[in-house]
């Protein structure tokens, strides 16, 4: 951290809270939270900070003419107005492939891309100054459709090499096998926002040795920094980056957004510079879900056991790559759903197009085919006659099963057992006469029915989502774990640059390091590049990654603590333990206190968590012999009530069963399932950012609408845990399959309900209305 | 423009306060007192609930004009000394909070449902929060956070009452 800090900048979290792993202590932010005193990014200060905002670009597809700054620059209260010509290094940057320019240079490829940037004495004066920026644009025909961007050769290129960002086959069995029973269907899903509440902000500040220190949110502080770097023609070391408290990501912050534009304006005006998205620019600045248009044909024996799986997945992945490679990967490979089908042919599309950027968002990949799967077993079980859950557990992939890619599951996959668990959880109480309370029923206080045209419906979903970085990648973490004596006690620091979005890691790396060490007191440095990476805080990886990198730094801490004991008393090491702050031996009791080991002295170790190695698919065939690291899975199952004449649903109830591995932090893990549910619940009946022609068409919570607490339903939720031999303590990562299998699980008892065939998600009322029958 | 109003019970001033500004942007911005949100700055996610002369209301919509001569209140003011107030206490020991930029604002709209309504219904919560995204924790802690927050304010409004009874 500089000297310059800000005002507001992250700081220690060293409240005392008790507890190992397996418990369920408290958040260390908690107090500062509730108190209003978590230092966040859109709250981060400095003496004398310009403001900054970015022009975007009006127009899906366009060439720039020219771009005249002078009146804007002339604007009393302006100190910079910056263009491509201003990006000092390279103006290009990307997660997986480097295509997208800090500031537009002669062409805009989607309506809110970057074009110029402002500082100015107040955000107001910034914004009036954006508007006096004249840029003279030669609008052209936007390429909207990504089924026509994979196979029209006659369509413009977007970027150099065509439209294509990635395809990918793969190829299990016989490809042309044939069944007795068969279902097809073709199944669209809208573009998702991730609607984290804390806008992207950051403060950048001028450093006197010609580099840039950033406070920012982000989901990876070192992916940032080598794309800022780049960006600014900086050497890594001079641009260093601070994790500001983050207000969820859910994937949106994986993409740069300030970071570059802030730095820029800082170098430039060489003073502090704050940088805050209000929430149109938010909903233009960031990447969303992928839509999906996708084509499936399920076949099947008379007695209900899956012969075949086809399917084509187009993915619009919008003007710029983003994580578009990696949503094909995951949509492909797990394009079947968690079964085992000896015959499988699937083809995954990620494309250019005009449409705003896709890239991360919780559940990647996984959640668009898990629509479509989930939607072709329940048309399964009805052409047999069979029960949906039946079929999905004659069916079930299980431990020692084979993915498409030819992967063995090496590792406990119980999903009939979620199946079976989660159809058992009690159900809500049936309303047949009026119910107690109109607000229980779909419209709620807006009155619109007691009880008439009301239908119950039920619905099951169950998912299959890969924990970390695939095909592969070594996206380790590192962490540094300092013990020493402070007032008579031991006190540890872990340090890691592994971003805390809201999920709890802090408490987690907390809660490995009071019981690896055994000490009460154990803080949580703020995030920082001064440390190694810790790769991002997404895939659902990081109590499995980073969890790993704090339980090895700690073992190396002790291992130097318990030699030193070993030396001194003679007791062999294997005999000895750390608990209660005291080295004890099995052989013989307590040995020392810690306080008496340590003395002075500061012991510090570093340490990396690598996950077993990945192998990337087949391009042709898409075979792997490991191209996950691990699976996780869960099962939903939704009630709904459906108010068939205004097509207004009520989603009553939402239970779920899921296989956590090991659950680190029990109540955390609940908090994660409930969250992850909500969102996948608003999917399922609410959350589709409207793009027409290229353009945005609710950039707001006004008209882009979330769950709120009236929408969300009580929940059950199972939670059981077959630990995973190969990963730290046996956890399976959590954060993504509840976002993932609540959602078919919603629209399968909407159908249930209606009849009706609903195959775009989310499902509008007009699509209960209309008399198309499943 | 000057501007003077109380916020958690002190007198404020802001200097040179444009006209345009909102009463969050001078508390957070002017006056140091971030801890009031801005999701979404368009009245429609309750991240910047204060009270203004006791009522609740969404700061970003508040002119700061407005709030002259008015009683702010903040989820700044809702400690107790040192300590955490109890429905602040309530949602750190209920999980209520992740990332915790709803935080503030469900806080004080809490605070409020708590001082009205002694014993809330669900059916009351949800509708009184109805107001306040949330977008991580799926709302059910945050359900069992209020409850637990009304029920600690009823149980010390009772031993208060208990107390002066004696
Ligand atoms: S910031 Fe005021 S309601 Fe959202
Ligand atoms: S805790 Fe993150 S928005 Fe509520």
């Amino acid at each position: 951290m500089s000297d310059h800090a800000p005002a507001r900048s992250p700081q220690d979290l060293d409240d005392s809270i008790a507890g190992g792993i397996g418990e369920s202590p408290t958040r260390p932010d908690g107090a500062l939270k509730v108190r209003g005193e978590y230092a966040y990014a859109s709250d981060l200060w400095a003496e004398d900070m310009l403001w900054g905002a970015t022009l975007r670009s009006p127009h899906p597809y366009a060439r720039i003419r020219s771009i005249d700054i002078g009146p804007a620059l002339a604007t009393p209260g302006v100190y910079a107005v910056l263009t491509h010509s201003d990006v000092p290094g390279e103006n290009l940057y990307g997660l997986k492939i480097v295509d997208q320019p800090v500031l537009a240079v002669d062409v805009v490829r989607y309506r809110g891309e970057a074009v110029a940037l402002v500082a100015a004495d107040h955000p107001e004066t910034a914004r009036r100054a954006m508007e006096r920026i004249e840029v003279d644009y030669e609008v052209l025909e936007p390429i909207t459709d990504p089924e026509l961007a994979a196979h029209d050769t006659t369509l413009p290129e977007l970027h150099p090499g065509g439209n294509v960002v990635r395809h990918q086959p793969i190829v299990k069995g016989d490809p042309e096998a044939s069944a007795d029973v068969v279902v097809s269907g073709l199944y669209t899903l809208g573009m998702q926002d991730q609607a984290f509440l804390g806008p992207e902000a950051g403060l950048a500040v001028p450093a006197p040795d010609g580099g840039v220190d950033l406070y920012l949110a982000t989901q990876d502080l070192h992916s940032d920094r080598k794309q800022t770097a780049q960006a600014l023609g900086l050497p890594p070391e001079k641009v260093r980056m601070t994790m500001s408290g983050v207000g969820g990501a859910f994937g949106g912050r994986e993409d740069l957004s300030i970071q570059v534009h802030c730095s820029m304006l800082a170098l430039h005006t060489g003073k502090p510079v704050k940088m805050v998205y209000d929430r149109e620019e938010s909903f233009h600045g960031h990447v969303h879900r992928h839509p999906a248009k996708m084509y499936y044909e399920h076949g099947a024996t008379r007695d209900g056991d899956l012969v075949y799986v086809r399917a084509t997945l187009y993915f619009d992945g919008g003007a710029y790559a983003s994580k578009t490679p990696v949503v094909v990967g995951n949509g492909t490979t797990l394009g079947i759903g968690p079964y085992a089908v000896p015959n499988v042919r699937i083809e995954g599309w990620g494309l250019y197009t005009n449409n705003p950027p896709c890239g991360a968002m919780r559940g990647l990949g996984a959640v668009q085919p898990a629509l479509a799967y989930e939607a072709q077993m329940d048309k399964l079980a009805d052409a047999l006659g069979m029960d949906p859950v039946e079929v999905r557990i004659r069916n079930a992939l299980s431990q020692g099963g084979t993915t498409p890619t030819g992967q063995v599951l090496d590792y406990p996959a119980p999903v009939a057992e979620l199946l079976d668990r989660v159809r058992r959880l009690p159900l809500p109480a049936e309303h047949d006469s009026a119910p107690a309370d109109i607000r229980d029923l779909p419209g709620g206080a807006s009155n619109t029915t007691h009880g008439e045209g009301v239908v119950r419906g039920i619905g099951y979903g169950v998912c299959i989502k890969n924990i970390c970085y695939a095909e592969g990648a070594d996206d380790y973490s590192t962490a540094r774990v300092r013990l020493q004596i402070i007032g008579g006690e031991p006190l540890a620091v872990v340090h890691t640059a592994a971003a805390e979005v809201g999920q709890g890691l802090v408490t987690v790396q907390q809660q490995i390091a009071r019981t690896e060490l055994g000490v009460e007191r154990v803080n949580i440095h703020p995030n920082d590049t001064d440390v190694g990476p810790a790769g991002s805080s997404s895939a659902s990886r990081q109590t499995y990654v980073t969890g790993g990198a704090v339980r090895n730094a700690c073992e190396a801490v002790r291992d130097v603590l318990l030699q030193r004991v070993a030396a001194r008393s003679g007791e062999s090491i294997g005999d000895l333990s750390l608990s209660g702050g005291k080295v004890v031996s099995s052989a013989t009791g307590v040995l020392a206190d810690l306080a008496d080991v340590i003395g002075d002295d500061v012991i510090e170790e570093t340490r990396e968590y690598h996950h077993r190695e990945t192998y990337p698919l087949d391009e042709e065939l898409g075979t792997s012999e490991r191209a996950q690291v691990q699976h996780a899975f869960s099962a939903h199952r939704a009630v709904v009530d459906v108010d068939t004449e205004l097509g207004l649903v009520k989603v009553v109830q939402l239970d779920c069963s899921q296989d956590v591995g090991k659950a680190m932090n029990p109540e955390a893990v609940i908090g994660q399932i409930q969250g992850g549910s909500a969102q996948g619940l608003g999917l399922a009946v609410m959350e589709e950012i409207r793009v027409d022609g290229g353009t945005i068409r609710n950039a707001s919570f006004t008209d882009y609408l979330i769950p709120t607490i009236l929408d969300m339903p009580p929940m059950n939720i199972d939670v059981i845990e077959r630990a995973d031999p190969n990963s730290p303590y046996g956890v399976r990562g959590v954060g993504e399959p509840p976002t993932i299998s609540s959602t078919p699980a919603v629209v399968a008892a909407i159908r249930a309900a209606t009849g009706k065939a609903l195959t775009h998600t989310p499902v509008a009322p007009e699509h209960i209305i209309a008399d198309i029958p499943r | 423009m000057r501007l003077s109003f109380t916020v958690n019970g002190r007198q404020c001033e802001a200097d040179d306060v444009w006209e345009g500004e909102s009463l969050l942007y001078v508390l957070r911005e002017r006056l140091g007192l971030p801890g009031s949100k801005n999701a979404c700055e368009q009245g429609e996610c309750g991240s910047c609930t204060v009270y203004l002369d006791g009522v609740p209301a969404c700061a970003c919509l508040v002119a700061a004009g407005q709030a002259a001569g008015r009683e702010v209140g903040t989820v700044e003011g809702l400690a107790e000394g040192d300590g955490l107030g109890a429905v602040q206490e309530s949602f750190v020991e209920a999980g209520a909070v992740q990332c915790g930029f709803c935080t503030p604002g469900l806080l004080v709209a809490t605070d409020d449902l708590v001082n009205r309504v002694p014993h809330p219904s669900d059916a009351e919560i949800r509708e009184s929060l109805a107001g306040n995204l949330c977008r991580c924790t799926g709302y059910e802690k945050i359900m069992d956070a209020v409850r637990l927050a009304a029920d600690r304010r009823a149980s010390s409004e009772a031993s208060r009452s208990g107390k002066t009874d004696a």
